[in-house]
């Protein structure tokens, strides 16, 4: 049996994968806040949660309604992105013309109330919601075991990321959006309607967090504090990448993820820590992250 | 450039001019009914409550002054506050200091972390600074999670002994430690307030109000801003170590991420850029939670649903209301 530096292949490409599909869910949830902050000049705290509740939709989905993995795939990322664009019409618009920081501390207050419920409903401890039959088993691709499962949550959430930057980049739609980012007064001179696109725009970002969590549903437990914390690591990503750029989140996202995998293989101890320590890298160096432009 | 506390709550905004003489006969006032009022509270409540307020309060005292007088709102406090409940509940107990020294090692640490986290964030600006020092912290979250042996890891740091301060005084009684605690708030305000009406406290709010002005007028800002952080993470520090010994206990809770949170709430209640908001937003959310520790997990929602009423409608706190009502700075 062959060693590559040290530890055996299996070991190192299995935590890699882990590694890419943690970047996956890193990539997906940056490009949300990216998204809502590029338009509304919010960090939405209530991402996480948010995240969360497309993993219990998908979850109530099955056990309430019947309606399968595939089916809520779609419908779970509308029902949430739906909450968001309440939350915008009824919340956020009434703080956006008060210091940013604000809409920080109201998202966050939101975050708390719904991991609060969530958990007075479900309790803590965490919900199974199983692979839908044809994604289970796996693939021997001779150096790793590649479950199927993994593989296609790597592939969607590649796609969906892929799909948004092509959105926001190469369509009129994103190029109204990108407008809106740089002069609303202006944009809203031209006919367009500024606060219909802020208001889709919280809703699509959120709708991406809630896919996400439906992708994670089968991997990690359904439970309330899901999203909790990998909110935080989030934002170091987000950091690290700078909020300029689109494809910022996506690369980040997906290579912060392969580092922490590789932390893991050859010093476990740090891997909690390795995101946190490169963002105070980056800070040292590229104040305005890797991808960032100058404030 | 506006900050948070400046454009946003009218109440700082009085607060940023001089102190002319009948207000500073009114916080010379207050100051004194705060004292009174800390000598009385043992005998007409349950000490341990009391203590348990002043800590916070003394906690959010520390965060305002860093957000209300330096336009920085950290999402990371928990981290000084819970490392220094660490150090000094750790040094308390197995290296037999006296509490005195622990709470001092305790500060310490939390000063000295602030530097290190400080230098860092203060590159950034608004929300990105807001997401660096959290993501800090979490950074020390997860070494009081991996470190069992010096933090104890899910057990923490129990029975913290309290010692006798200076080696002479038992603390075992809570009256006895009792002012010690009253002092040490009492002391942090008064060191706070200094702070806040000094040359520097001045010079900080300038910058909080508009930076690239104070930096042509030949500020160094960036060493005004590391000076408040510290000075602001290093009284954390000490409310969070004085609280280890008070309790006996440093754990995970007072180092976790909602902490910081918690901190925040207080001084929204209260009032950003209030000077005496914190107290009552401290005495607030501690009795609230007290009183709503039978509901279990709704303590949570009710803490979420109170955020955002504040955020939404209620954005001068308490203090800033009264403050905009009688037309002086509180």
């Amino acid at each position: 049996m062959f060693e590559l530096l040290g530890v055996p292949p299996q070991a190192l490409f299995g935590q890699l994968l882990l590694g890419l599909i943690n970047g996956s869910f890193y990539a997906i949830l940056s490009l949300g806040l990216a998204v809502i902050f590029g338009l509304l000049n919010i960090i939405n705290f209530t991402h996480g949660a948010q995240y969360m509740m497309g993993a219990f939709v998908a979850w109530m989905c099955l056990n309430y309604l019947g309606i399968n993995y595939w089916a809520a795939l779609l419908l779970a990322p509308i029902a949430v992105g739906i909450t968001g664009v309440v939350i915008e019409r009824f919340l956020l618009k009434r703080i956006a013309h008060v210091d940013h920081l604000y809409g920080l501390l109201l998202t966050f207050g939101l975050a708390l109330i719904i991991q609060g419920l969530f958990r007075n409903n479900y309790g803590s401890s965490g919900l199974p919601y199983s692979i839908p039959a044809e994604l289970r088993g796996g693939y021997n691709l001779g150096f790793m075991f590649l479950p199927t499962y993994r593989g296609w949550v790597v592939i969607a959430s590649l796609v969906v990321c892929l799909a948004t930057w092509f959105i926001i980049e190469k369509t009129k739609l994103g190029s109204y959006l990108r407008a809106a980012t740089e002069n609303p007064t202006l944009t809203q001179a031209f006919g367009i309607n500024v606060p219909l696109l802020v208001t889709l725009t919280y809703g699509f970002g959120v709708a991406l967090a809630a896919f996400a969590g439906v992708l994670a549903a089968p991997i990690y437990s359904v439970n309330p504090n899901m999203g909790a914390d990998l909110i935080i690591v989030v934002f170091a990503v987000v950091v690290i990448g700078g909020m300029g750029s689109i494809m910022g989140a996506i690369v980040t996202g997906f290579s912060l993820g392969l580092v922490e995998g590789l932390t893991k293989v050859f010093y476990p101890e740090a891997s909690a820590t390795v995101i946190f320590i490169i963002m105070a890298i980056v800070l040292l160096v590229k104040p305005a992250g890797l991808f960032g432009r100058a404030a | 450039m506006a900050d948070i506390a400046s454009t946003d709550a009218p109440a700082a905004a009085l607060a940023i001019g001089e102190v002319d003489d009948s207000t500073a006969r009114l916080h010379r006032n207050l100051m004194i009914g705060i004292a009174a009022a800390l000598v009385i509270a043992p005998f007409v409540a349950y000490p341990v409550f009391v203590m348990k307020v002043l800590c916070f309060a003394l906690f959010a005292l520390a965060f305002n002054l860093l957000l209300g007088y330096g336009g920085l709102l950290s999402f990371g406090h928990a981290a000084y506050f819970g490392m220094a409940s660490y150090v000094s509940a750790y040094t308390a107990k197995h290296w037999g200091l006296t509490p005195e020294l622990a709470i001092l090692a305790g500060t310490g640490i939390a000063a000295l972390l602030g530097l290190a986290f400080g230098a860092l964030a203060i590159r950034r600006q608004g929300i990105y600074f807001a997401m660096i020092t959290l993501a800090l912290a979490q950074m020390a979250f997860f070494f009081s999670l991996q470190t069992p042996r010096f933090t104890g890891g899910e057990d923490g740091i129990q029975a913290v002994p309290r010692g006798k301060l200076l080696g002479l005084f038992s603390l075992a009684d809570d009256r006895a430690l009792y002012w010690l605690v009253a002092a040490v708030f009492m002391g942090g305000l008064l060191l706070i307030y200094r702070v806040i009406h000094s040359p520097f406290g001045q010079v900080c709010k300038a910058i909080r109000d508009n930076e690239p002005r104070a930096i042509s007028l030949g500020y160094r800002s960036s060493q005004y801003k590391l000076a408040v952080f510290v000075l602001s993470a290093g009284i954390a520090g000490l409310a969070g170590a004085t609280k280890a010994i008070v309790f006996q206990l440093a754990s995970l809770t007072d180092v976790h991420w909602s902490m910081s949170g918690e901190v925040v709430l207080m001084t929204l209640v209260g009032g950003l850029g209030t000077v005496f908001g914190p107290i009552v937003g401290a005495i607030v959310i501690v009795s609230m939670q007290n009183f709503l520790a039978t509901l279990g997990a709704w303590v949570t929602v009710v803490q979420g649903v109170v955020f955002v009423i504040c955020v939404l409608l209620f954005r001068e706190g308490i203090v800033g209301m009264i403050a905009k009502w009688i037309k002086k700075p509180l």
